[in-house]
């Protein structure tokens, strides 16, 4: 069903507002098949939040998207761009990957700032070292989007001395400065203590808010159902369910997707 | 340390017992040598420094390369890396200097087209052999620590890294490399100052370094105390200021 909900999806709509789009995606760990064909179609400014129990293939499946995975087969295709794969799934062009994974900013679980570097240097690295922004520039549009994430005191400060709360927001910064048509959420808040958890959705409801594509691996149910717009629900490596959020969770039709629900305790 | 943590009494005690020390040493031993000995000791204590700064640096360059081989390289590089590592690591670097110095320095002058090359005039020199020999030491040791430095960083960073596209040599130059060095900077620094003290090895095969001119006041004087104190004086300056540069280097970055 989930094939046929992307094929209603497109109706009427132009490709060139495609955003991402993966298409019966398999992946197995030797012979442990992790997911099982799925598909994805977002365009611009749609917030896709992939739900699920652990050992679901959600993470797994965020991940191949940018190749830090190698799929097993299926195709993905970025702004309306195929990428290039060999028959094993692996990327066949890797300046393609490198230059398609510049647009898909991911912000990790466990937030992966580069610790030998302050914020400031982590937020303008990839322009900087990556892009090619002349450096003035970047350090400017990196200081705003520290002050955007709230952590514009803290440029200077390496990233050990931080909360797990400000890591994170600065994660953000990062990945916002490369200005990227898509971003990954793969779990962001689950690695942050209860009481931080607040201060980096409050961010991610901002850039949902202003339009930015996304997809959002998430425990969060209530988050999810406030800032998506589109919910997919993975069941061992197969999209179980899928639908606006109000449906999806007001109105869940799978056994599976009810069980989970309520084991989460929605 | 302020000064009145400076003066404590087990201190001050201390202090007149090595002042007590260093006034006895002047007035009793024997120093009129040091005028005589001056110039050649300065030009031993360049000589062992340059010696120790030249083959730090070459053998880090070369131990990057066998760190990276024996961390993820294919086994045709892992292998002879290893091997090279194992072998450095398991003979003694006296040996080492002496097979490449009477071994290589007596081979060379037997092939025409090198005794003819513009090399000869080097290559017919002691310090050339020291240097190899001091710098594939190093190497050895350091490719070892280099290799575990390399395994060591966190798989997210490099991760990260990906994500963004960054170019697998930019990612090595701007993320791996910096943090397997960081990582690592404690043990390089006690490594360099081993190396330090590996240099007066290479007196055996003529290099006139500071332990050398020691020697020859020696034979030359008679005098045996005075130098060797003011050789281990000497040393101890010079590890001293290894040890403050590596710390300076560590605070700049704090780890993890």
């Amino acid at each position: 069903m989930g094939l046929d909900d992307n094929l209603m999806n497109e109706v009427g709509q132009n490709t060139a507002d495609e955003a991402i789009k993966v298409t019966d995606l398999h992946k197995s760990f030797g012979t442990l098949e992790v997911l099982k064909g799925v598909s994805l179609t977002a365009r611009k400014g749609d917030v896709v939040a992939i739900i699920g129990g652990s050992g679901s293939g959600k993470s797994t499946f965020l991940r191949c998207i940018n190749f830090l995975e190698t799929p097993s087969s299926g195709t993905i295709t970025v702004g309306g761009e195929d990428v290039e794969m060999r028959a094993d799934g692996s990327p066949a062009n890797r300046r393609q990957i490198e230059r398609i994974r510049t647009r898909l900013a991911m912000v990790f679980q466990a937030f992966n700032l580069w610790t030998h570097r302050t914020l400031l240097e982590n937020v303008i690295e990839v322009p900087v070292y990556v892009l090619k922004t002349p450096r003035a520039e970047a350090i400017k549009k990196a200081k705003v989007l520290l002050d955007r994430v709230g952590l514009g005191d803290k440029a200077e400060t390496f990233p050990s001395f931080l909360s797990g709360g400000q890591q994170q927001r600065a994660a953000i910064a990062r990945a916002l400065a490369v200005d990227p048509s898509v971003m990954l959420f793969d779990e962001p808040t689950s690695a942050l203590d209860p009481e931080l958890v607040g201060e980096v959705l409050t961010v991610i409801r901002d850039l949902a808010a202003e339009g930015r594509t996304m997809l959002l691996v998430t425990h969060e149910m209530k988050f999810a159902r406030e800032v998506a717009t589109h919910i997919i629900y993975l069941y061992e490596g197969r999209i179980e369910e899928q639908g606006p959020p109000d449906e999806v969770f007001g109105n869940p039709k799978s056994p599976r997707l009810q069980q989970f629900l309520k084991t989460v305790g929605w | 340390m302020t000064l009145r943590a400076l003066f404590q009494p087990h201190r001050i005690v201390m202090m007149v017992l090595f002042a007590i020390f260093v006034i006895w040493c002047a007035m009793s031993l024997r120093w009129d040598w040091i005028p005589q000995y001056a110039p050649l000791a300065l030009e031993g204590l360049w000589r062992t420094i340059w010696i120790l700064i030249v083959t730090c640096i070459l053998g880090f360059l070369l131990a990057i390369p066998l760190g990276l081989a024996q961390a993820i390289g294919p086994w045709y590089l892992a292998a002879p890396a290893r091997v090279f590592c194992t072998v450095i690591r398991g003979t003694p670097l006296l040996l080492q200097i002496w097979l490449l110095y009477y071994g290589l320095g007596s081979l060379f002058p037997q092939i025409p087209w090198i005794r003819g090359s513009d090399l000869w005039p080097y290559l017919r020199q002691a310090w050339p052999y020291a240097v190899l020999a001091l710098t594939l030491s190093y190497a050895g040791y350091e490719g070892e620590v280099m290799r575990g430095a390399f395994s060591s960083v966190n798989k997210g960073q490099l991760e990260a890294a990906n994500s963004f596209g960054m170019p697998r040599f930019t990612m090595f130059r701007r993320i791996w490399l910096p943090q397997a060095i960081r990582n690592v900077l404690p043990t390089l620094g006690g490594e360099t100052i081993l190396q330090l003290k590996a240099t007066p090895l290479v007196a055996t095969i003529t290099v006139v370094e500071i332990y050398a001119v020691s020697s020859r006041v020696r034979s030359d004087m008679l005098i045996v105390y005075e130098p060797l104190l003011l050789l281990a004086l000497f040393y101890l300056i010079i590890a001293g200021v290894i040890t403050l540069l590596f710390r300076k280097f560590e605070n700049r970055v704090p780890t993890r």
